[in-house]
């Protein structure tokens, strides 16, 4: 176990939603290189708070990269420098001695800024509470093995299913788009055989509602640079696929 | 309960009222639909789908205008009992497309009038897109970002797509309406191409624009797989090698034309063909 | 309140018991559902699937969450998988092997009713959440695959690679989501439970902490359900997020729900060590690992080499020298205990001695890393990402971590706290799993609860209340606990001390993990009951917390949830100190036997504590819930 001294961490102090923000900076003197990057912002809360300043807030939870509640902006990338790793997980072996590290909060007009680093990330459970789900209410269930579904289909699916919702693809898009997001909760159930009674109904939905909140896909990848998961941007083209598909098959059904 | 627009959104942000919890959020969303093709239109995939098609047209226009213009290399041929450019040739036989079915010129407009339809299109996709885009990231970030995949090609898609369209209207004054051409001959595309390209800041033009057009169309070519939705494990790996591909062949043919005129290889020789007066006697 | 602890088994064979039970409870007519209103604190697997089903039914829903979004839950960290008796292996396994597997490793301290319902309706769950698109791992045929777990001698879990979790959660989850989107539940995120009301001997409803505006709220029902998870952080480093927190089950209790069996927590043998004092979390990782894995310490205190260096002949494989038929597969406990033991020796490894190996170096020699990449790739990768080691180079380093808590809120069969109208789910309540939780059995409870057992057993409690108007929130009983959980707030924001709740947080889990931990005596017990109050004295005078109650504080969120955390500690060491005798995840080591094994007493002990709230942490009140076992006879759990 060694130590990381003099660790600069510029980071953005903001009041509420409306005051305009500003970054603060702190000096680390010395760190175990073993503390994550949250662990080092624990411990400069707890100075801030024995000193009688206010503690830096920000979202965090599980801290084993699978609740999706960490949510920062480490010195340019979205869940900072290591890949397919969500901030959580991050830790401090990453650095070295003498860096600044600069913490913003994730930006996006969908994610308003709460306080701090935290922001509101309510609009990616409004695109699944329009249509991110089957429709089997409890009881009526088949027997599980009623449908087989080839491995490779259950496989792609789960491939999808990994999103954790954190919302990183949104705050490294260039656009501030959610396709990664949509994408891959949308292929998650459209790949399977479950799924398909409620497919386009779905793909026009969730792409629409998606559509209220968020900036456009300009297929740049970021997203899939940034998603602690690494789920692939193809899951934007099979979303691409569905809605426009959707389109054409709803229209066929007299449903409307 | 439900957002309604941009910028009004079910957010759990407090007001002056306090919270209030969320729910029906998915309540009404199906209301009266418009047209398809506006309906369509009117999200952000819808849109790049449009920006998708109409990006092959323009590349399929693109293309098949290098391969043309290669002509120019073929020097003169033997034409209706003279001697002409195969280039002004082909310029010719493309008036005459379709005929008889459709009067002289009337389906190569008709091919004009569907480009352009296309390049309104896209520009105005690309112009909304952008403006959703800016409106999406009100406030950017306050320190620098550290792209990881984004590349040159794909962040600067408008400006290398403006270039394209101010050349565009250029070259279309140059070689097509002559406002700019030294003597312009209408249908003498080889006389007017040399006039033009003799002049080096007229073929630095060409060379930049071209340039800006290959990087456009890296990113354009790959790009377009994706907002199609065409995405097949069995093709994914090679659409990276046919976007460097076309922008490589478009490049590399449309950059050569400045570069060989003032090089000389391609230089206009009045004598060397039957005037038009000659042929018409 | 008086407490009644009768548990409402229904009659009948064992078998039978569930299903008479349905034919004779009383039901809410469909257009009668809708004059309900039901709240849901809670959205993990238990709270999001209990507030769907609830309001797919009708009733209306008012659910609660803490978080951001419903999805953040912590039962979305789990792992490994869900057990369910579906047989698909044919390998022999029934609702009765279940049933029997969950009592034995509950070591005979579990309700057997109970039990059997979790087994019959586990079968249920899989389906249901298959046709909710769960994507759980198959086989090439498209069949659903199964693998194996400790303490079961059949393949029946189900799983989704390592996040078996996370996808059952996203499932709820999802479900919930139509709900909200349709407008049948009416979702409150970051919103903390802060209190219970009670009017004319029922709950009444809740009262909130908005933790974005500190606005203290109330909000009414006919019944209130908690599935607000267990209380494993009370030892402050442990398996659980951050946030995982006892207030709510704490505030009922307060308001006389009767808390069962509080010393039993479960400890896990496989977590990464701790690295340093201000380390905020433990990771686990998946048991899966022992399957090949090796455990093993130093035999001299004094080692100093790297693990490579010290020769076979200088190392204790001491699970393979103790447990011989067992070996590296014993049970959570028992290997949780040896590894304790190693580390209390000197013979710890790792910078701080605070970890034993656990080493693939034979597994890779024998199958070659490919394979061992194949079957624990991510987890490799995790621990790497982690700790900085490669284990396919050096072994691991592991030790035990406070994981899941079996205690929690006394629930009759119907899951009704001894509050009627307040009910408990999931990990909150003292649950179906006595004094020792198998893997994968906690998913199919947290499901069971929500999806299977409370929407039905709550209308026979509704049923009584039909055209009875929700309480009013004005009602006077709403303002009083509005005023204290304000003026509790305030004086969290006024003491003006010195030290963090982060601070309180970390010493009261000292004490309680080194005393009321995997191993547990008497006098160590009894240290922590004077070690605690007087730390919670400390806490009274010298906290601090800054910012202020009117906007985002998640200082002063964390300071309620540790004074809570301080009570419930106490009740902790009080239930292990009176608890004489060793089960499950209860050891007390002056009733082992001559081998270091567990000694049971089922003579004395084979009941169900419940305390009750007597107003002073220090005094709380026991009762008991004698267990009858009619289908399965007391044993011996050995695993040598």
């Amino acid at each position: 176990m060694s130590h990381l001294n003099n660790i600069t961490i510029k980071i953005w102090r903001q009041s509420g939603p409306a005051d305009s923000g500003r970054f603060e900076s702190h000096l680390i003197d010395e760190i175990s290189d073993e503390a994550s990057f949250l662990e080092l912002l624990d411990i400069l809360n707890e100075t801030l708070i024995e000193s009688g300043l206010e503690a830096i807030a920000f979202d965090h939870d599980c801290r084993e990269g699978i609740c999706g509640t960490c949510s920062l902006m480490i010195d340019g990338r979205a869940h900072g420098p290591e890949r397919g790793t969500a901030t959580c997980q991050l830790h401090m072996r990453k650095f070295s001695s003498g860096d600044t590290i600069v913490v913003e909060p994730w930006r996006a007009k969908a994610f308003p800024i709460i306080k701090d680093l935290m922001v509101d990330r309510a609009p990616l459970d409004r695109i699944i509470e329009s249509g991110g789900f089957i429709t089997a209410e409890t009881g009526g269930a088949p027997d599980a093995n009623l449908i087989p579904i080839p491995k490779p289909v259950a496989d792609a699916s789960m491939d999808a299913a990994e999103c954790i919702g954190c919302g990183a693809c949104v705050a490294a898009c260039p656009n501030g788009a959610a396709n990664l997001f949509t994408g891959a909760k949308m292929s998650h159930l459209n790949l399977l055989p479950q799924g398909q009674a409620e497919r386009f109904k779905r793909a026009e939905a969730m792409v629409e509602t998606m559509d209220e909140y968020f900036g456009s896909c300009t297929n740049h990848g970021e997203c899939e640079a940034a998603c602690p998961k690494s789920i692939s941007i193809d899951v934007i083209a099979m979303m691409n696929a569905d809605y426009l598909k959707s389109k054409f098959k709803n229209r066929k059904s007299l449903s409307r | 309960m439900h957002p309604s627009s941009f910028g009004q959104m079910a957010q759990t942000i407090s007001n002056e009222r306090g919270r209030g919890p969320v729910s029906g959020t998915a309540v009404g969303k199906n209301g009266k639909r418009k047209p398809f093709l506006i309906d369509f239109y009117s999200t952000a995939v819808g849109k790049k789908y449009v920006m998708a098609i109409t990006g092959i047209v323009g590349i399929g226009f693109v293309v098949g205008h290098m391969i043309g213009n290669l002509k120019a290399y073929l020097g003169v041929i033997n034409h209706q009992g003279g001697r002409a450019y195969d280039v002004d040739v082909y310029g010719e036989y493309l008036r005459e497309l379709l005929v008889p079915i459709l009067p002289h010129g009337y389906f190569l407009w008709i091919m004009r009038l569907g480009l352009i339809t296309a390049v309104l299109l896209h520009i105005h996709a690309a112009y909304s897109l952008t403006i959703l885009n800016r409106k999406a990231r009100p406030v950017k970030y306050q320190s620098a970002r550290d792209y990881q995949i984004a590349n040159f090609a794909s962040r600067t898609m408008r400006y290398t797509g403006i270039i394209v369209v101010l050349f565009l209207f250029w070259h279309l004054a140059d070689l097509t309406w002559g406002w700019f051409n030294p003597g312009f001959e209408q249908g003498a595309v080889y006389r007017n191409l040399d006039a033009s390209l003799s002049r080096v800041p007229v073929a630095l033009i060409y060379i930049v624009a071209n340039i800006a057009l290959g990087i456009h169309l890296f990113h354009g070519v790959w790009s377009l797989f994706q907002s199609m939705g065409w995405n097949n494990p069995r093709f994914n790996q090679w659409r990276r090698g046919l976007a460097t591909g076309i922008a490589t062949l478009i490049v590399v043919g449309n950059v050569s034309f400045p570069i060989m005129t003032l090089a000389g290889v391609i230089d206009y020789d009045a004598t060397a063909v039957t005037q038009l007066e000659e042929l018409s006697e | 309140m008086s407490i009644n602890l009768d548990a409402k088994i229904p009659d009948g064979p064992m078998a039978d018991k569930w299903n008479n039970y349905k034919a004779h409870e009383k039901l809410v007519n469909p257009s009668n559902k809708r004059k309900f209103k039901i709240i849901v604190v809670g959205t993990g697997l238990a709270g999001a699937s209990a507030a769907a089903t609830l309001a797919e039914l009708g009733y209306g829903v008012d659910a609660f969450t803490f978080h951001d979004s419903p999805r953040r839950a912590h039962s979305i960290a789990a792992q490994g998988g869900i057990n369910a008796a579906k047989n698909y292996k044919g390998d022999g396994d029934s609702v009765y092997r279940l049933f029997y597997d969950t009592v034995k490793g509950g070591d005979f301290r579990s309700r057997e009713a109970n039990v059997h319902r979790l087994a019959e309706v586990s079968v249920n769950i899989i389906d249901q959440m298959v046709a909710q698109g769960v994507p759980f791992a198959r086989e090439y045929g498209g069949m659903l695959d199964n693998r194996s777990f400790g303490g079961a001698q059949v393949s029946r879990t189900f799983y989704a690679r390592g996040q078996t979790g996370q996808q059952l959660l996203i499932g709820a989850y999802q479900q919930l989501a139509r709900q909200i989107g349709l407008g049948n539940v009416n979702l409150y995120n970051r919103m903390e439970l802060v209190d219970i009301v009670n009017i004319d001997g029922r709950c009444a409803g809740i009262v909130t902490r908005d933790l974005l505006t500190g606005e203290v709220s109330s909000h009414s029902a006919h019944a209130v359900v908690l599935a607000t998870g267990g209380y494993g952080n009370a030892f402050y480093l442990s398996t659980n997020a951050m946030a995982c927190n006892a207030t709510a089950v704490w505030r009922a209790h307060r308001k006389g729900a009767a808390f069962a069996n509080p010393c039993y927590t479960q400890i896990h043998p496989t977590c990464i060590p701790q690295a340093d004092d201000f380390q905020s979390k433990l990771t686990l990782m998946s048991e899966s690992l022992r399957n090949d894995g090796r455990v093993w310490v130093p035999k001299s205190a004094d080692e100093t080499r790297a693990a490579a260096d010290i020769p076979e002949g200088e190392r204790d494989y001491y699970l393979e020298r103790i447990y011989p038929s067992f070996g590296n597969l014993a049970p959570r406990d028992v290997s949780s205990r040896a590894a304790k033991r190693a580390v209390d020796a000197g013979q710890g490894v790792g910078p701080l001695k605070n970890g034993v190996y656990l080493d693939f170096a034979e597994a890779i020699g024998r199958l070659g890393e490919d394979v061992i990449r194949e079957r624990y790739g991510n987890l490799f990768e995790m621990y790497e990402r982690i700790t900085g080691e490669n284990p396919y180079q050096v072994p691991m380093r592991i030790y035990p971590a406070s994981h899941y808590t079996m205690g929690g809120l006394w629930v009759d069969y119907e899951l009704m706290t001894t509050v009627p109208g307040l009910y408990c789910a999931g990990e909150a309540n003292y649950s179906d799993h006595g004094a020792n939780r198998l893997g994968a059995s906690a998913l199919m409870q947290g499901l069971a609860d929500g999806y299977f057992v409370l929407p039905y057993t709550i209308s026979n409690f509704l049923s009584g209340l039909l055209n009875k108007p929700i309480p009013d929130t004005g009602h006077e009983e709403f303002k009083k606990a509005e005023t204290a959980a304000s003026d509790r707030f305030k004086r969290f924001l006024s003491i003006g001390g010195t030290r963090s709740p982060d601070y309180f947080h970390r010493e009261l889990g000292k004490i309680i993990w080194d005393n009321c931990g995997m191993e547990r005596t008497q006098q160590g017990l009894e240290q922590a009951l004077s070690e605690i109050p007087a730390l919670y004295e400390e806490f009274k005078t010298d906290l601090r917390v800054t910012g202020d109650g009117e906007s985002t504080n998640q200082t002063l969120e964390k300071a309620g949830r540790v004074e809570d955390f301080f009570e419930l500690g106490m009740l902790m060491c009080r239930d292990a100190l009176t608890r004489e005798e060793s089960c499950g995840g209860h050891f007390r080591a002056e009733h082992q036997e001559g081998d270091g094994e567990a000694k049971r007493d089922d003579e004395n002990f084979a009941h169900v504590a419940a305390w009750e709230w007597s107003g002073d942490p220090m005094a709380p009140i026991r009762h008991q819930e004698e267990l009858e076992y009619e289908v399965i006879q007391f044993q011996t759990r050995s695993y040598k």
